[in-house]
């Protein structure tokens, strides 16, 4: 580990935490309806699309509407996105005439993005024509985000609201969020990258000459557009196989820097307007110090674990040594070093964006773990936009009902208490995620089908399989690599796992919001559970890391662990 | 209350030792192993389930005589231990009230009534089981009452020592708030005529049994909700187990069933889940104890999350009566002369007003008694017409009464009737218009003095003598000591405290800021009462509150948390949800601390029950996949001496903690009036953090012993 590595991190934490601030305070604007900066300009075209669609924006939904928009609304869209690569031959925009996409991998990334997982069970650059990528993927890419983003400040105006019957309206609040945050953000962020080198053009690909006379066919494409989406929606799907490896996707260290910085931001955004829209900001930054020491805790051991060398090569003496780029430099790009990479891998898989910019599969087994980890608690550290945050609340619930008895009143969250239903709810919703992750690998492992997509035999074949559903079943989108994906068995138990991990998350969570929203608020007094000082960050992260960690303990021991154990005797797998 | 607790305390202690308690306890225990029993509480019934298919996989196995049936045996025998140590948690909380209610039950002896007719006249005899609600039965002198009803014509004192064991009788009168008797309560002397308002198998007696029996019990929302949690928590547990076969094949190894199971019964919260339903007795239990009868279990949680308390002033704030404190003579009339007048208008006056004027004569200016049939004195006493009492003696006549009503009678009798059509008890105060109203200026500055005295929270009582104004009284309401502190620590617990009073705004407020209180309700009426509590309730807030009279019923029943006087109407027994056996008013403080100690009780065993998970990872896990990854010894942090012994004392301590629990969910957790955070804090470093310290070392410890004495 270098000061150098340190800094880095330091950084960008630092980057994160500026921009909550802002972001957190233009979004509550932007959902609670208020004038904003961008207002004169979309206010127009806002009205225009309700009228054109026929929805009413002051008409508020019941959660059970809001949820059957919501249902609807990617069922639609991920249809759609189905028959729109089963037919892509036929379509326009195909320079390159791609064929038509097989039935389960087409089923398998509709899912995907639908859900704003993004695993990418194809390479991007050798399977999707044009249209697909911009009219199908990328606009994915902004109503998934935009998705989540609403299904949070849907639960949000649970906690907000009392004795209300609404929770809000999806329609209205999928337009706000496309295009007053998403739209203009990204339209920056696609220049910045333009001008930082990223190609964005529709024409087909460039042959080049190489030096020694070979013809070689560089991809090129409309990237730049569907790369700002893919870091700030944490989508995570790459328009290159390599993501953000690539150099056209990720050229240089700035750009690596702002993209891990646009993974976290609307992330960390949401957790201002939560403590905005509750009336007390300090209950949005508690949130974020609980994820803060979770990601701390986590790009920790990773930066120490990736930068050790294996002791494999150590004993042949072919350690970097290059400063900076000490340690394992295995499926890493010179140009972002071990620090950035394994802050990278952190960020990318803290936020269930699952854009990489090196192997998972190639880092140490315990660097390797801590995206897992990440993973398997749900995406709660930032976590995907939107659903970072209501799965964090969600664990908030459960933390508040184990220890909030413990101050003498029956448990409540920001003065909404905690009963019956809401436990049922949110048990409802933490429970779908082991089951995926864990019930799938249990079958994967020991099928054949399931094995014989490992590249690797022993614990770390078995981590190939296990992250393959954790990444699923949480959204994430991120693959640890030599893991043959796109086979019939995958494409469709990753599928489920993905639409499990969304939907049975999202419809028990809106229940929660609709109950929470018709509660009476008991007012705060100095006998409430104080929700927003270090007591409560360290209980939440502590009920996290037992009651949603401690269940992947086996796994993990089976995996991560134990080829760290055999390694550091000598044997690799 | 402190002496109180300590009462509470050591017989609580002593729950456990009492072998009336301990021999029907056991059995119980082995009873309650009954399947549909069990199935009311999610956790253990699947520590049920596991522990019967281990039991038939052991029988297997020693039919075919496989290896490790010794080490088997012992798992088997502990998981149902675990079992009969969570049944015998809930047989001994329950114990209790069973003695309880059989001794109540003695009390429902079969007696005779004797109802009586239309006409007035005793009818028939009949079984007091065939009593119906509206009939009219007498009882006199040695009767026991035989049902719940209300008195409608006589007056009699009732030992009530089978209701709550206080054996001073008490007066039940027909009328007014304490016309409501009780069932199996007896009629020391003269007679009553009592209206039947229980129907046969619901009267008080028997409501009391089947709440202290926990025959009835169910389950409050705060359970029902807990027992969700810990059933959800129990599924992610079997799923996190159930996949481990199928790792471990991937990996070229197996566990066996038996050590699967242990790891499933270590990681679900069974501590929680054995002691929940213990919990909830015992704290019910505490109220019993403390003389107040819940009639659910959802008032007691409700108590715990009162963020109102209202509280009336007299009896519960103020000592009952007021006391004479000053003597504020006009000008020109000396303090002497004035406590000398109404020393000798109160010599006779027995109320305990008069009497205490009759102290501070005494201790101040040293008057003593005078003997009254010496001076040839005639005492006139209080009239609600005059209201006025007084003397007239050797030619003077001295008067002493409120304000406005002394000074109608100086002003001669043709003011009187005006005055006392007003129609008001207490005095009240009227300076603009009392002013306005005369040019004396005896009588000006008497008024002053008065409107001085009312407004330090004092009631004025005005005293004349042959028509001259002497001065006024100043008759103070005497705050309770300590009440004070009790209420700044209410106030630290995030508690309002609202006062109740019947006086005018301007004492009222002196009061409430001698007292303490946070607020303050002046010349309350009924009407006002409930519209407090709504008010109040519109601001999410729980209110809690106590009365005796029929008016107070329906503010009663609006309360979240209704605690009615024992000694109150039945109307008022109905609406509340809460009995006081004592009728003591300042119970409803230490009410909101059972309450609270009950859901801490169940949040800290929480707590520590999921803590405790993590030392039974470390103890299980590596000795589960020792056998085909030997690389995972290094995560036996503890170093277990073997496998077996490690899952051995995974699943000992895991019982173990629930018997060693016990006294601590019977007696729950001390609750201190400190702020929330600084509980929190407290709980948390104790349970949490020894959540996870604690099955480390005793998990080791038990580890070497099992090891020592060979158990494998």
């Amino acid at each position: 580990m270098t000061v150098n590595g340190w800094i880095q991190i330091l950084v960008f934490i630092a980057l994160v935490v500026a921009v909550t601030r802002p972001l957190g305070g233009f979004m509550t604007n932007v959902f609670t309806g208020e004038r904003n900066l961008l207002s004169p300009v979309l206010g127009p075209v806002e009205r225009g699309l309700y009228r054109l669609a026929g929805v009413d924006e002051r008409r508020e939904q019941h959660w059970v509407s809001y949820a059957v928009s919501a249902l609807l609304f990617s069922a639609v869209g991920m249809l759609s996105l189905y028959a729109m690569q089963r037919f892509q031959a036929v379509l326009p925009f195909n320079p390159q005439e791609m064929a038509n996409v097989p039935a389960d991998l087409a089923f398998n990334t509709a899912a995907s993005f639908t859900t704003n997982t993004n695993w990418q069970n194809y390479g991007g650059e050798s399977t999707m024509s044009n249209l697909v990528q911009m009219a199908g993927l990328t606009v994915h890419n902004f109503v998934s985000a935009a998705t989540g983003i609403a299904l949070a400040v849907a639960l949000v105006r649970g906690f907000a609201r009392a004795s209300a019957r609404t929770i809000g309206n999806f329609w209205v609040d999928l337009t706000r969020c496309t295009l007053y945050v998403l739209l203009p953000l990204c339209l920056v962020y696609a220049l910045f990258l333009v001008w930082q080198g990223v190609p964005q053009s529709l024409g087909g690909f460039i042959d080049a000459t190489t030096l020694e006379g070979a013809k070689q066919s560089i991809a090129i494409g409309p990237v730049a557009s569907q790369e700002a989406i893919k870091m700030l929606g944490t989508n995570g799907g790459g328009f290159f196989n390599a993501n953000s490896a690539h150099p056209f996707e990720n050229p240089n260290a700035l750009t690596n820097l702002v993209q891990m910085l646009s993974i976290f931001a609307l992330g960390a955004g949401l957790t201002n307007l939560f403590g905005r829209m509750v009336g007390d900001e300090r209950q949005g930054w508690a949130i974020l110090a609980a994820m803060g020491v979770l990601f701390v805790a986590g790009v920790s051991v990773a930066y120490w674990a990736e930068a050790q060398a294996n002791p494999a090569f150590a004993a042949f003496g072919i350690d970097g040594g290059v400063d900076g780029l000490a340690g394992n430099m295995e499926g890493k790009e010179t140009r972002f070093g071990v620090a950035a990479s394994a802050l990278f891998a952190t960020v990318t898989t803290a936020a269930s964006c699952g854009a990489v910019n090196s192997m998972h599969d190639s880092f140490m087994p315990l660097g390797g773990m801590i995206p897992m980890i990440n993973m398997m608690l749900g995406e709660i550290i930032i976590g995907g936009v939107g659903a970072g945050l209501y799965g964090m609340l969600l664990f908030a619930i459960i933390a508040l009902f184990v220890a909030g008895l413990m101050v003498g009143r029956t448990p409540e969250y920001l003065g909404k208490k905690l009963e019956a239903k809401e436990v049922k709810m949110t048990m409802l919703a933490v429970l779908c995620l082991p089951v995926m992750m864990l019930g799938w690998t249990a079958v994967a492992v020991v099928l054949d089908t399931g094995t014989a997509s490992m590249a690797n035999a022993g614990p770390h074949g078995f981590s190939e399989a296990l992250y393959a559903y954790v990444s699923a079943a949480a959204n994430n989108g991120s693959a640890f690599g030599g893991l043959t994906g796109n086979t019939l068995w995958y494409n469709l138990t990753l599928a489920v796992g993905m639409l499990v991990g969304r939907f049975f998350v999202i419809v028990p969570m809106l229940a929660i919001a609709g109950s929470l929203a018709a509660k009476k608020r008991s007012p705060v007094s100095a006998g409430s559970f104080p929700t927003h000082d270090g007591l409560f960050v360290g209980l939440l992260v502590g009920v996290i890391l037992i009651v949603g960690g401690l269940t992947f303990f086996p796994a993990l021991a089976l995996g991560p662990i134990v080829e760290h154990l055999a390694m550091t005797a000598g044997t690799l797998y | 209350m402190d002496a109180h607790t300590k009462k509470v305390g050591r017989s609580q202690a002593s729950t456990l030792l009492d072998p009336a308690i301990l021999g029907p306890a056991v059995a119980g225990s082995f009873r309650k192993l009954d399947p549909r029993v069990m199935a009311r509480n999610p956790v253990m019934f699947c520590v049920e389930i596991v522990a019967a298919l281990t039991t038939l996989l052991l029988l297997r196995d020693m039919a075919t005589g496989a290896a490790g049936v010794g080490f088997g045996a012992q798992i088997v025998v502990w998981l149902w231990f675990t079992l009969i140590f969570a049944n015998f948690a809930e047989a001994v909380a329950e114990g209790r009230g069973k003695a309880q209610a059989a001794s109540l039950r003695k009390t429902k002896t079969e007696t005779n009534a004797r109802l009586l007719g239309a006409d007035g006249q005793v009818s028939q005899l009949v079984p007091a089981t065939r009593l119906k609600p509206g009939d009219v039965v007498l009882v006199e002198a040695g009767d026991i009452i035989p049902s719940d009803g209300e008195v409608v014509e006589g007056v009699a004192s009732v030992n009530e020592a089978a209701i709550t064991g206080e054996s001073a009788p008490v007066i039940r009168e027909s009328g007014g708030d304490r016309s409501a008797v009780t069932g199996g309560t007896q009629v020391i002397s003269d007679w009553i005529k009592v209206r039947i308002t229980a129907a046969p198998g619901s009267t008080f007696l028997d409501r009391m049994i089947a709440l202290v029996e926990g025959a009835q019990r169910q389950k409050t929302p705060n359970e029902i909700a807990l027992n969700i949690l810990l059933a959800g928590m129990t599924i992610i547990f079997v799923i996190a187990v159930a996949t481990i076969p199928s790792f471990a094949a991937y990996a070229g190894g197996s566990v066996s069933v038996l050590v699967l199971v242990a790891l499933f019964v270590t990681l679900i919260p069974t501590t929680i889940g054995a002691l929940l339903s213990a919990i909830g007795i015992a704290g019910m239990d505490r109220l019993v104890r403390f003389n107040v009868l819940a009639m659910s279990g959802r008032a007691v949680e409700a108590a715990g999350d009162v963020d109102t308390l209202l509280l009336d002033k007299t009896g519960t704030i103020t000592l009952g009566n007021r006391q004479a404190a000053e003597f504020l003579p006009v000008s020109g009339v000396s303090a002497q002369a004035l406590a000398d007048a109404a020393q000798l208008a109160s010599l006779a006056d027995e109320t305990p007003e008069g009497r205490s004027i009759v102290v501070l004569a005494k201790e101040s200016y040293g008057i003593r008694a005078r003997d009254m049939a010496e001076m040839r004195a005639h005492f006139v006493p209080f009239t609600a017409q005059t209201r006025l009492s007084g003397i007239d003696a050797e030619g003077t006549s001295i008067r002493k009464g409120a304000v406005d009503a002394v000074l109608a009678f100086a002003h001669g009798p043709g003011r009187i009737a005006m005055s006392a059509s007003a129609g008001t008890t207490v005095a009240t105060i009227r300076p603009a218009s009392a002013s306005a109203l005369s040019g004396d200026p005896a009588e000006r500055e008497l008024l002053a003095i008065a409107e001085r005295v009312a407004k330090a929270g004092g009631t004025p009582l005005a005293v004349v003598q042959d028509g001259r104004l002497l001065g006024v009284i100043h008759l103070k309401d005497i705050v309770k000591g300590g009440i004070r502190e009790r209420f700044a620590e209410l106030r630290r617990m995030g508690i309002k405290t609202v006062m109740i009073t019947g006086d005018n705004p301007m004492t009222a407020a002196a009061i409430a800021a001698e007292a303490g209180v946070d607020d303050f309700l002046a010349q309350a009426t009924p009407e006002a009462k409930l519209q407090l509590i709504r008010d109040e309730q519109a601001k999410g807030k729980l209110v809690a509150m106590c009365g005796d009279g029929t008016n107070d019923a329906p503010a009663l029943a609006q309360a979240d948390v209704g605690v009615a006087m024992n000694t109150g109407t039945m109307a008022a027994r109905e609406a509340g949800n809460m009995v006081d056996l004592d009728s003591d008013p300042t119970k409803l403080i230490e009410i909101v601390e059972i309450g609270k100690q009950l859901l801490m009780t169940r949040g800290a065993l929480t707590t520590f029950s999921i803590a405790n998970d993590v030392a039974k990872y470390f103890a299980i896990i590596p000795a589960m996949f020792l056998a085909f990854y030997p690389q995972l010894g290094a995560l036996n942090v503890m170093r277990l001496a073997s496998p077996e012994s490690a899952i051995l004392s995974a699943i000992i301590f895991n019982a173990l903690i629930i018997i060693a629990l016990i006294p601590l969910a019977l007696r729950g957790v001390r609750y201190r009036a400190v702020g929330a955070g600084a509980l929190l804090r407290r709980n948390l470093l104790i349970y949490g953090l020894g959540g996870l310290v604690v099955p480390f070392v005793g998990i080791k410890a038990i580890d070497l012993l099992v090891t020592a004495i060979g158990l494998v």
